[in-house]
């Protein structure tokens, strides 16, 4: 009863009109740098730190949360329009996203991404109002030994879901870890695979490769096929809002992905990236047209959009009540705080209620006004696909080496870029999938720390991951995923004996 | 929409200089400073502030910030040394960190190439058990690593950084071997305090700030801190009080390029040495959490070169270095 009090109290202080126009700058500037790969969020609340200073401690803050939420948004729009995901978290939704935009349903598309991302951050802020103090107690106790277990959960369910044979998409898996054996290593500190170059000491980024396997490679095949078969504009069939058909596949795709989303944003090594390739895992497995997975299904970039706004509200968990950021963006919002001498932690709650509610406020309302900014956009967004598609991929390869630039301004850096894109130009030619790579990178690091950590912890002892009920009952899971697919199938060729 | 994120971006910058009204043009420097990591980490914060501070003293007409993220300041460092050699209009901010990524990164450049400027911060690291471990006191810690050194798990920041040489030097304190130290880096205090607040570690350390609520909060328990003095406001008191000789301090400090000298180099100690005296710079360093540490060139120079090698000799006891 308190909390919904507090709540209130929140909402007056959001609601006054100096911090709906921050939230308003927010939302706006945040959807713009996640239109653009390489100017993330993190970099853009950093920039506009100093600018706030004079602010009083709520309006930035406030505009701080706008940012954020509109960036998450901002990304996933390049990646159906363009296959260009502005950020790691929208690789997913390229998948299926830019399919879908590609057969003349971008607005569906959009739509249905603007509308989940609105729902599950409405879920999960109210989730972080209620259920961040209890919510971070059991995060904290999630220790190495589960975190591999979570990966092992990701890796398998992964795996088996984007290759059209088992054993492309492990190829493709394959790479992705390799690159992301690159670097220097966490826990040792010592350089692998880097080939005595300095840019690569801290691995390749994700954003690097998503780029390149994706967009490069995309554009890279067309120009191939474009000789021998001139591509007409994409048609924008019907209607560029979702049909009763889209809203009956989404709306279940949107709660499941934010429940998937929200505890794993909550962890403090939980990101947004392993929620939102889980969501569309549970989505092609529970879909009542999986065939259309791979050519433009709405689940696919329903729940996980769903999946990436839920994890950016859970990662609010932790830096609210433990002062720990969890993202990048994360990180720069606690030195918004602390230059107002306000310390993110357990004592938060309670020494600056009023500031924490009416953040969460605030973010209802910044919830709101993405949803006001992006759907009429939505019309106008779709019309760049009418683009002429010399134009448009040429305009890709600009878009995407430009984006890579301005996140990481070096030569190593776009030669990266160009190599991802030749080999991905290769995988499409030889129909090897591209996702499993991304993940590859994205997972393999963190699952390599966490086995190693794990171990280290025991003295090398292995049975530490069984010791653990939490970590048992995940690798289980695991287990089972893997092998349950030939069980199923020798039953029903020993039953179809039998007949 | 690119055109419209010019137009936010040019706005934002407006919005920056617009919050500095009445800037002296005493001093007429166009600045630009590289802190070599990414945006949100210390060097960026530092790198900032006293963007804030130069400009709002008017001690540089206008001071950019750019980020070089890489291995530890070593990729920023090494674009620094090439790039901006001579150059007197360029910046670097840098710490105890960057001394100890370019030994165990084998790097080619260190900071020993750069011409310190002044030294600006030093937080003080601290040590810290769970609520519930038996271990009270920094006696206790060193009794029981002396015990059996595999078992005491440590967990801290990134390995080579200050937090591994902290505790590296306590268990050589200790009595037992500091190549055997059983250290889980993470990649930053805050992942590290997960796994301290979850039970999984001996100990930790971090900085004192970044776990400072926890602390208060009673859910970590301080048994000392690595700064030479006691700091007002903070209950754990200093290695060196507790008995023990050691003193690590998280130092950053802002360096010129290599070959600036003359005039060019004493302009820019000007500016530095009045922007650090400033009452702007002290609010800054307070709302920050920082701990004051300033040094003047000359000492800071004399500094660098002692703690490169301290902190070699360290690393080469934990077998990162050679």
């Amino acid at each position: 009863m308190d909390a919904i009090n507090l709540l209130i109290e929140g909402f007056s202080l959001a609601i006054q009109p100096a911090n709906l126009i921050f939230a308003a700058i927010g939302v706006f500037i945040g959807t713009a740098v996640g239109v653009l790969p390489g100017i993330g969020p993190a970099l853009t609340v950093a920039l506009l730190l100093p600018v706030t200073f004079k602010l009083d401690p709520g309006g930035s803050i406030i505009m701080f949360a706008g940012i954020y939420y509109g960036g998450m948004y901002g990304g996933s729009t390049t990646a159906i329009l363009l296959n260009t995901p502005g950020e790691s978290a929208a690789v997913v939704t390229a998948l299926e996203g830019n399919k879908m935009a590609r057969a003349g349903r971008g607005g569906p598309a959009l739509a249905t991404a603007a509308i989940g991302s609105f729902v599950a951050a409405l879920v999960a802020t109210v989730a972080l109002a209620f259920l961040a103090p209890p919510l971070v107690k059991v995060a904290v106790k999630f220790a190495p030994w589960d975190y591999f277990g979570l990966m092992l959960i990701a890796f398998v369910t992964v795996s088996a879901t984007f290759g059209s044979s088992p054993l492309r998409g492990l190829t493709s898996l394959a790479f992705g870890l390799w690159l992301g054996l690159m670097g220097l290593d966490q826990l040792t500190g010592q350089a692998r695979l880097t080939f005595g170059v300095p840019q690569l000491l801290d691995g390749v980024e994700v954003t690097t490769l998503a780029v390149g396997l994706f967009a490069i490679g995309e554009a890279l095949h067309v120009a191939s096929r474009h000789l021998y078969k001139p591509e007409r504009p994409i048609p924008v069939k019907g209607s560029i809002w979702m049909t009763k058909e889209d809203w009956s596949r989404s709306w279940k795709a949107w709660l499941r992905g934010t429940v998937v989303g929200f505890p794993i944003g909550a962890l403090p090594a939980g990101g947004a990236e392993i929620p939102t390739f889980l969501s569309y895992t549970i989505e092609k497995k529970l879909s009542r047209k999986p065939q259309e997975f791979g050519s433009g299904a709405i689940e696919g970039v329903a729940g996980p959009e769903a999946a990436n706004n839920a994890s950016a509200a859970g990662t609010l968990v932790p830096l609210l009540t433990l002062g720990l950021p969890t993202s990048a963006t994360a990180a720069v919002m606690l030195a918004g705080f602390q230059q107002y001498n306000i310390q993110p932690g357990p004592l938060l709650f309670t020494q600056h209620a009023d500031l924490v509610w009416g953040l969460v406020a605030s973010l209802f309302i910044a919830n709101v006004m993405l949803l006001v900014l992006n759907l009429p956009l939505v019309g106008l967004w779709v019309k760049l696909l009418r683009i002429p598609l010399p134009w448009l991929y040429g305009g890709i390869l600009v878009f995407a080496s430009m984006g890579t630039i301005a996140a990481n301004p070096s030569v190593v850096e776009l030669l990266l870029l160009s190599a991802f894109g030749v080999v991905g130009f290769l995988m499409r030619r030889y129909d090897y999938p591209v996702a499993p790579a991304v993940v590859g990178l994205i997972l393999g690091p963190l699952a390599d720390n966490a086995l190693r950590r794990s171990l280290q912890m025991s003295l090398g002892d292995p049975m530490i991951f069984l010791q653990h009920p939490s970590s048992a009952i995940m690798i289980a899971i695991a287990t089972i995923a893997l092998i349950a697919p030939f069980v199923f199938k020798g039953l029903s060729q020993f039953q179809h004996d039998e007949d | 929409m690119r055109q419209f994120l010019k137009t936010a971006v040019c706005l934002a910058a407006l919005a920056g200089t617009a919050f500095y009204p009445g800037v002296s043009t005493a001093n007429d420097l166009e600045l630009t400073i590289t802190a070599p990591a990414g945006a949100g980490g210390g060097w960026d914060s530092a790198a900032r502030s006293l963007q804030e501070a130069m400009m709002a003293t008017g001690q540089a007409k206008s001071v950019q910030v750019v980020n070089v993220p890489g291995a530890g300041g070593t990729v920023g460092l090494a674009q620094f040394v090439g790039s901006a050699k001579g150059a007197a209009d360029q910046l670097l901010v840098a710490g105890i960190t960057l001394v100890g990524a370019s030994i165990s990164n084998n790097s080619p450049v260190d900071l020993t190439q750069v011409t310190p400027l002044a030294r600006l911060t030093g937080d003080p690291l601290v040590v810290v058990v769970p609520k519930d471990s038996p271990i009270q006191t920094i006696d206790d810690l060193l009794a029981t690593i002396k015990k059996d050194v595999a078992t005491a798990i440590w967990v801290g920041g990134s390995a080579g950084g200050a937090d591994h040489i902290l505790a590296a030097l306590i268990t050589k304190a200790a009595g037992a071997d500091p190549s055997k130290i059983n250290y889980v880096a993470y990649s930053g205090g805050g992942e590290a305090l997960a796994a301290m607040l979850g039970g999984q570690a001996t100990a930790g350390v971090s900085g004192y700030g970044e776990w400072e609520g926890q602390i208060k909060s009673g859910d970590l328990r301080a048994l000392a801190i690595s700064y030479p003095e006691p700091i007002e406001g903070i209950e754990a008191k200093p290695l060196k009080a507790q008995g023990l000789d050691i003193e690590l301090v998280n130092w950053r400090g802002i360096f010129a390029p290599p070959g600036v000298e003359g005039e060019d180099l004493d302009a820019l100690k000007a500016a530095v040495d009045k922007t650090v005296k400033s009452q702007q710079w002290k609010d800054i360093v307070k709302a920050r959490g920082w701990t004051d540490y300033y040094a003047p060139s000359d000492e800071f120079n004399g500094f660098i070169a002692s703690e490169t090698e301290r902190v070699r000799a360290i690393l080469t006891s934990i077998g990162l270095a050679q």
